[in-house]
């Protein structure tokens, strides 16, 4: 119950992230930060706009489109699964679907999906359970229109947590599966 | 008394033997190491770990104690075998005997050694490090034969100075064998991953070192990615591994003696959880393809591989009986991951585990008699043995998190490895029996264990 109450408010929170990075583009038509190069270190001006409280929630304004930031900020690279499951969770189909539309928006990207499990499994057998993990992905991807070929998969197994606590809510957070841009982004 | 010791001694260490409440509480200050306590079962009674003198003496030219440092490789090894007490051997009252003399019986019964292991250590005509050693049987007064020679009841082994441990190590193992019955374990290797660095970002090596943690080592290893699930071939020749990298599972062989690895077979998808068949023909493992893993095997002279099968559940850590006849391994085919036993053709796999939880990493004892397993249930991780039908089962130990048992080659003690909350994993080893339960010490994280056969 906890986790998906996260997850709404992860929802949430991109969603509210998606619209006010769209306002923020409309009203600034901000140039590429390779146009005007400013000295590296020194960092951008603030916005005479006023910010909302979770402004430091907020990516970098000017993250381009069709980058692997955009895509990691924008529409989310991770979704997570239940305990030694793999079915695609009612709170993971509209990050998916936001990665197929933007991955069929930008056709010559490429991606791995990379299954991941938590610790709560012998190793041999998290590297199954991760393999159908990012399978199950790719299938729901594939069924939004991703052509297969541009789409990968491995799993981790328990190899590779994100989290490092001993307690349900990292084990959570380490049952996913990362979505990673190999090739053809911005 | 002469010719069938096993069964003599078998008898003795099921208590017929007078306590030795002394003698096993000056051995705890022997070793030196933190090792667990001595610890009996139901299933056996109330056992006495037998009370054993050794006394090693010589030096080398240099002036070096080898005499002393093998007397405490064998006090350590005989001691974390959990069926001896090695007594202090400040305790002793004779304190220096002639190799080929009978020892003052009444000295080391006065402190309670039922056996003395006495010899000498010195530099071979050829230059290698040798012990000879003969073990006294005090209460009968009589020497225990360790060699088959009659005329030359003791033994010596002899090795390059650069492994004098070994020397001792095989000395241990032929008494262990005499006094107990079964095979010794202890000139044996374990090899292992080393893991460092923090979580998440864990540098996975493939490393080796002996039975007791000594002489650790990593072994050359080719390419990048992380080393997982080292296995050795019955030979102790070969280790296959899997090495895991952003982007791919591959299985590879590494030849100990040639230091060098290479990657078999070329399969689409993932391969991984490698296991030799006894006679090293054969490499069985997991291959998943999209959402299938299934268990293959290769053979690894033509490097033909086949599948054994292909239910669309997980299939996954293949373990060959000793004969080779059958294969247990892993499947959630029923819903949660058991344990399955079918031929090793793939043939008539039946669910062997029952017991309520889940269960995982079946590995056959050298002798075929048991199973060793994984189990998880009530939030909880056990090390576990039952019959190859799945009855008599028995949890040995339990901790937050542990898996991966491997056998010693007698198929008495199994070792894995244990990972606290949050922490790096390190390896442990216990007996069937629950006798003993100990760390095996490593400066640095350490798992998926697997002990080599007796070394030549």
């Amino acid at each position: 119950m906890n986790v998906s109450m996260k997850s709404i408010v992860k929802v949430a929170l991109v969603a509210f992230v998606m619209t006010s990075v769209a306002a923020c583009t409309k009203k600034e038509v901000a140039p590429p930060p390779t146009v005007t190069p400013p000295v590296a270190t020194t960092p951008a001006p603030k916005p005479t706009t006023p910010v909302p409280p979770a402004a430091t929630a907020l990516p970098p304004v000017g993250v381009a489109p069709g980058s692997q930031q955009d895509f990691i900020v924008n529409v989310g690279d991770r979704v997570y699964f239940d305990t030694d499951q793999s079915s695609i969770r009612s709170d993971a189909e509209g990050v998916l679907a936001a990665q197929a539309a933007w991955l069929i928006r930008y056709p010559s990207v490429k991606v791995r999906i990379e299954g991941n499990a938590d610790e709560r499994g012998t190793r041999e057998y998290n590297f199954a359970l991760g393999a159908r993990r990012a399978q199950s992905v790719a299938d729901f991807l594939t069924s939004k229109g991703v052509v297969p070929s541009r789409i990968s998969t491995i799993s981790y197994g328990k190899e590779q947590p994100i989290a490092t606590g001993a307690d349900e809510e990292s084990w959570q957070q380490n049952r996913n599966s990362h979505t990673a841009i190999v090739s053809g982004a911005n | 008394m002469t010719k069938p010791f096993s069964p003599l001694s078998r008898r003795m260490l099921l208590g017929a033997l007078p306590a030795a409440g002394v003698v096993t509480s000056l051995a705890g200050s022997v070793a030196g190491q933190s090792q667990g306590p001595l610890r009996g079962t139901v299933s056996e009674g109330i056992v006495q770990p037998l009370s054993i003198a050794i006394m090693i003496a010589g030096t080398e030219p240099s002036g070096n104690n080898i005499g002393e440092q093998i007397t405490k490789v064998i006090i350590a090894d005989l001691q974390s075998s959990g069926y001896f007490a090695p007594i202090d051997p400040r305790a002793f009252i004779q304190t220096s005997l002639d190799v080929n003399l009978s020892p003052a019986w009444e000295n080391w019964s006065a402190v309670n050694a039922q056996f003395l292991a006495n010899g000498r250590a010195y530099i071979n005509a050829n230059g290698q490090i040798q012990a000879d050693v003969h073990l006294w049987d005090i209460y009968s007064q009589k020497e225990v034969q360790l060699s088959t020679n009659p005329n030359n009841p003791g033994i010596g082994f002899a090795n390059n100075p650069v492994e004098w441990r070994r020397v001792a190590h095989k000395h241990a193992d032929l008494i262990y064998e005499r006094l107990t019955g079964e095979k010794g374990y202890f000139d044996t290797r374990i090899a292992f991953v080393a893991e460092s660095g923090k979580r998440g970002a864990r540098v996975k090596r493939l490393a080796m070192m002996d039975q007791d943690g000594a002489n650790p080592q990593y072994l050359p290893v080719e390419g990048s990615g992380k080393i997982i699930t080292p296995r050795f071939s019955a030979d102790g020749n070969e280790i296959a591994y899997m090495a895991l990298s952003a982007d791919s599972a591959r299985i590879f062989l590494y030849n100990v003696r040639a230091q060098r690895g290479e990657q078999v077979g070329q399969v689409r998808g993932m391969a991984f959880a490698p296991r030799y068949s006894p006679d090293g023909s054969k490499l069985a493992f997991s291959v998943s393809q999209g959402a299938n893993s299934d268990i293959y095997v290769m053979n690894l002279n033509t490097r033909a591989a086949s599948r054994l099968t292909s239910d669309p559940a997980i299939d996954t850590s293949p373990s060959f009986s000793p004969d080779g006849s059958r294969i247990a391994f892993t499947s959630d085919r029923g819903g949660s991951p058991q344990i399955y036993v079918m031929g090793a053709d793939g043939s008539g796999a039946r669910r062997i585990t029952f017991g309520g939880g889940l269960y995982s990493t079946p590995v056959f004892s050298p002798k075929g008699d048991l199973i060793a397993f994984t189990k998880q249930s009530k939030g909880r991780f056990s090390i576990g043995v039952m019959n190859p039908d799945g009855s008599g089962e028995r949890l040995l130990t339990s901790s937050y998190l542990e898996e991966g048992p491997t056998w010693a080659p007698n198929g008495r003690y199994i070792m894995f490895f244990r990972e606290p909350p949050g922490g790096m994993p390190s390896l442990w080893m216990v007996e069937v029996n629950g006798r003993i339960e100990r760390n095996v010490p490593y400066p640095g994280g350490a798992s998926d264990p697997a002990w080599s056969p007796l070394l030549e």
